[in-house]
Parts: structure tokens; C-alpha cells; sequence
């Protein structure tokens, strides 16, 4: 049994040791080390680039990436709830209903934020629509800033939320609900003191998977965010190609992954297992 | 599973009108700004005003040879590396439904949960650390190899979930009946797998066709793809060729995934 094993592994350990942990190893390797002349890396070993990560320029930086994150997670949780309560009561075409949620999944994820790019910019629709229609006479700011860029994140990652809520809603059993207005409850209060109580594992799990990939978003506030909203990824590619100091943009690296597993972490307890 | 109710809980008329209502303006959220992208790229003028259908803009990008060559690279990049990363990934999968590795499996989830910035970045950085030895250059093939990266976990998981459901005495009927280990899985558990691989690849070759910012990192200066072209045309400004190609994009995609439906119900 064991050969077969161990041949059918082989090209998963190759992945592993040549572009996962050498990869990794770089990164670490190179956050320590000092910005070369030219660019790249030189001798001697620091930790200065970690020194640098608190100075206010770059904590502001941190700040907003994780105040967008976990804005964006409730703004998702908010409206994905409904939907996805709508998606678990529904007795026709529900698969359907899950098809069209899961739909833009399949999407260009570069596209989909294109359009938001056509919508909101100063020649875009809604302006060229508004100042048509003579409630405008100049165009309003709505694209590059943190608006549009959490625009952009709940926009890109509402599905996330709603899949899991209505894995968890489905299995919900009516007879509790019944239960709960049969004793008097009224719709409100069973919703808050009933369904949310039983959906938490699925708000947990949609929560994890809504936030860490806005923490690590790149593309939402590169193109929405036009520089001026940036967030940790943006200033990551930064430090990699403009500024060219790899060793700053290795801490940087290193500082996105231990957040990103904090938040792992910190959701993963909670979450319902099968949903991950 | 619960009983089969009649009556929904909650199911007052009013509140369930309002609640599909709602859902409805979700609906509308989640696609009405593709569609108005779409919609605008058969526009004839190049600015947002409507002034009447036009080809202009497909006609545009199917002239535009710099869109030729990225198309074609995105394609050849899609096929290899979902090729290579499916095979990986089922051998994987399966080789650790035998047994687990925690470190392996634990190495695969991480890797879907790191960033795609620092993914990128640590391949460019690990990419630029080798060649210094061997002489090689960014291409094609760095980005096939960062595809072929990322990709892997997705496949592995998504032939797991299916191994999940797969019960091991058929391998163990099978061998009882004097079939080596590797006819097991060849006649026996890759033939129940199939529907579970087909949508692996599909998935990897939908993410590597759409990827942006891992192949921004590692190409080189002759391996351009189309999300690539994309990108460079969005940040200069408008530009009515990119809701043409957003379409094409769109519904290219779109025919991938109703293709591969049929096959599997088939």
C-alpha cells in the first residue's frame, strides 16, 4: 500500500519544498536583511524593517485594512442574512436562487470590479446619468476613496457570506421556530433570540471567509482605491516594484500573514467545521 | 435532514413579499453592473452616453494583435497549468485519504488562505533568488509554475470532498479480487473520482484565467495575459474595447461551465 503512497506524493512534496516553503523561506530571509544599492538585498542581518512597521505612515495603513475588513464582514453579514434566509424558505426554484448567488464566483474577479470602475468614475454612468438628468452640474467624487473601495470588497465577497448562512439556515429544524411563536414570541424575537443563536456557526464561518481575503485584498483598492485608499497589499506591491526596498515589503509580507492567521485563528474555533 | 413541512415557519404573506423583495434588490446588486458593462460595450459611442448599437468595439479587440498574443498566452497558461496542477492536486488528495500528512495538508490550506500579493511576491523573490544560479529569466513558464502553485489546493480540495463520500471497500473488493494497488485506483476509485476531478480542473482553469495579481509579479516581459491587458487599459482611463472584451470574457466562461454540466449529466 505504502509504495503507491509515497510515489503519488512525490510531486506534492516537490510543490511543497520548491514553491511553497523555499518561497516562504525567502521572504522571512529577506525581511531581515538590508535594502541593497540597486534594489534587492544585501548584508548585514537587521530587524530594522520590523522597526519601521509601527512608524504612522504604515500603522494607519494596517488600521485601515483591518477597519475595511471587518467593515465589509458586517456590512455582508447584514445583507446577506435576509438573502440567505430567502434562499433556505424558498419551496421553488432554489437551486436557482443558489445558482445566481454562486454565479458571480465564476466570474472574472477583475471584471466584476472593472464595472464598478464604469459605474462610479467622473465619466462614468451614474455621473453621466445624473448631470443628464440635471442634478448635477459637476461630477461627485465617487470613485477612489475608502467608500468605493468597501464598496468594492462587500460587492466582491457577498457570495462567501451567503453560502454558509444558507447551509446553516437550511438545516435549521421549523419545529424550534414554531416552538418559539406557539410560546409567544413575536417574529422579531424569534429571529434575534432563536435563528441567529442556531445560524452562529454559519456566521462564523462566512465571516472568516469574507474577512481574510479582504485583509489581503490587492485589486478592490488598487482600482477603486486609486492610491488613495491603500491598503497592506497594496503596500506590499509597492515596496516590490516602485519603492524597490524588498527587505520593508518582506516585513510587510510577514506582518499580513501572522494577521491573516490571527484571524484564522480567531474565527476558526467558532466556525462550523464543514463549512471551511 | 427534517421532515418535509408544508408550512414554512414565519411564513406570514407580508413579511415573505417583503423578504423576496429584498432579495430581489440583492439579485440586482450582485448583476445588474455586469450587465450594464456588458450592455455598453455595443454601444457606438466611446463615451457613457447611449447613441445606438454598434459591433465597433468587438470589432476592436478581435483587430487589437497585442489582445491576440495575451489571449493566446492566458490560454496556453490556463491549459498547461490546470493540466499539471490537476494531477498533482488528485495524486495528493488521494495519497492523503490513504493517510494523512498534517504537514502537507496543513501546508495546502495555508497556502489558500495567504494572500495572493504575498504569494506572488515570495515566488518573484524565490524566482529572481534561483536564477541568479542558473541563469533563467521571467516567462511563460514562471507564471505556469506560480499557476501550477496556487492551483494545487484547490484541486486537492475539492477531489477530497469527493473522496469523503467514496467508501474504501470498493479499493479493498477490488484488491481481494487480485488487483494490484495501482489497478485499484486506476479501474476502480479514479473512474468514481472523475466528476469530482473534471470540476477541480475547471475550477483552476477559470482562477488561472482570470488571475491578475500572482501573474502580474512573476511574468516576464513576453508573457502578457489578457487580465493583464485589462488591468493597463482600466488604469488609463475609459475605454469601450474593455466592456467588449469583458463580455467575451464573460460568456466564454459562462459557455466552459454549461459545457462541462453537460458532460457530467451525461
Amino acid at each position: 500500500m505504502s509504495r503507491l503512497r509515497f510515489w503519488f506524493l512525490v510531486p506534492a512534496r516537490l510543490w511543497l519544498l520548491f514553491l511553497f516553503l523555499a518561497p516562504l523561506a525567502i521572504v522571512c530571509a529577506y525581511s531581515l536583511l538590508t535594502r541593497g544599492t540597486y534594489g534587492g538585498v544585501e548584508r548585514p542581518w537587521t530587524v530594522e524593517s520590523y522597526q519601521r512597521l509601527p512608524d504612522p505612515l504604515y500603522a494607519a495603513i494596517l488600521v485601515r485594512s483591518v477597519a475595511l475588513s471587518a467593515a465589509a464582514t458586517a456590512i455582508c453579514l447584514v445583507l446577506a442574512f435576509p438573502l440567505a434566509l430567502f434562499i433556505s424558505r424558498a419551496t421553488r426554484r432554489k437551486n436557482l436562487y443558489l445558482h445566481l448567488v454562486i454565479l458571480p464566483f465564476w466570474t472574472s474577479f477583475l471584471v466584476r470590479t472593472y464595472a464598478w470602475m464604469f459605474l462610479l468614475r467622473d465619466t462614468g454612468l451614474v455621473n453621466t446619468a445624473l448631470i443628464g438628468l440635471g442634478f448635477l452640474r459637476h461630477p461627485l467624487p465617487l470613485l477612489y476613496n475608502d467608500g468605493a473601495v468597501l464598496l468594492g470588497l462587500v460587492y466582491g465577497f457577498l457570495p462567501f457570506m451567503v453560502l454558509p448562512l444558507y447551509a446553516t439556515l437550511e438545516r435549521l429544524d421549523p419545529a424550534l421556530l414554531e416552538a418559539a411563536a406557539d410560546l409567544g414570541a413575536k417574529p422579531w424575537s424569534v429571529f434575534f433570540r432563536v435563528v441567529v443563536p442556531l445560524a452562529k456557526p454559519g456566521i462564523w464561518a462566512g465571516a472568516a471567509l469574507v474577512f481574510i481575503p479582504c485583509l489581503g485584498a490587492y485589486l478592490t483598492p488598487d482600482l477603486l482605491g486609486g492610491g488613495k485608499s491603500v491598503m497592506i497589499g497594496n503596500l506590499v506591491q509597492n515596496q516590490f516594484t516602485t519603492a524597490r526596498d524588498w527587505p520593508f515589503g518582506s516585513a510587510v509580507s510577514i506582518a499580513l500573514m501572522l494577521l491573516t492567521l490571527a484571524a484564522l485563528g480567531l474565527f476558526y474555533r467558532r466556525a462550523s467545521k464543514e463549512l471551511l | 435532514m427534517s421532515p418535509a413541512v408544508t408550512r414554512k415557519p414565519g411564513g406570514h404573506p407580508r413579511s415573505s413579499r417583503t423578504l423576496g423583495f429584498y432579495a430581489a434588490l440583492m439579485y440586482a446588486f450582485l448583476h445588474v453592473p455586469l450587465l450594464i458593462l456588458i450592455g455598453f460595450s455595443f454601444n457606438a459611442s466611446r463615451f457613457t452616453l447611449w447613441e445606438g448599437f454598434s459591433w465597433r468595439w468587438y470589432h476592436a479587440v478581435f483587430t487589437d494583435a497585442d489582445m491576440a498574443d495575451a489571449a493566446w498566452n492566458s490560454a496556453v497558461i490556463a491549459v498547461v497549468s490546470t493540466l499539471i496542477s490537476t494531477v498533482v492536486g488528485t495524486l495528493a488528495a488521494y495519497a492523503l485519504w490513504k493517510r494523512g500528512s498534517r504537514l502537507l495538508s496543513g501546508s495546502l490550506y495555508l497556502s489558500l488562505v495567504t494572500p495572493e500579493i504575498v504569494t506572488g511576491i515570495s515566488l518573484l523573490a524565490f524566482f529572481q533568488w534561483a536564477f541568479r544560479w542558473l541563469g533563467w529569466r521571467l516567462g511563460l513558464y514562471t507564471v505556469i509554475l506560480a499557476h501550477v502553485s496556487f492551483s494545487i489546493a484547490y484541486v486537492a480540495i475539492v477531489v477530497a470532498s469527493r473522496l469523503r463520500t467514496f467508501d474504501p471497500a470498493l479499493e479493498e473488493a477490488a484488491m481481494d479480487l487480485g488487483a494490484t494497488e495501482w489497478r485499484a485506483f486506476w479501474r476502480v476509485t479514479l473512474p468514481a473520482l472523475a466528476p469530482g476531478i473534471a470540476a477541480a480542473a475547471l475550477l483552476a482553469l477559470t482562477i488561472s484565467f482570470d488571475d491578475y495579481v500572482i501573474t502580474s509579479m512573476v511574468a516576464g516581459v513576453d508573457s502578457t495575459t489578457l487580465p493583464m491587458v485589462i488591468y493597463a487599459m482600466a488604469r488609463r482611463g475609459a475605454n469601450p474595447s474593455i466592456n467588449a472584451i469583458s463580455a467575451l470574457i464573460v460568456v466564454a466562461i459562462g459557455a466552459v461551465i454549461l459545457v462541462s454540466e453537460r458532460l457530467r449529466e451525461a
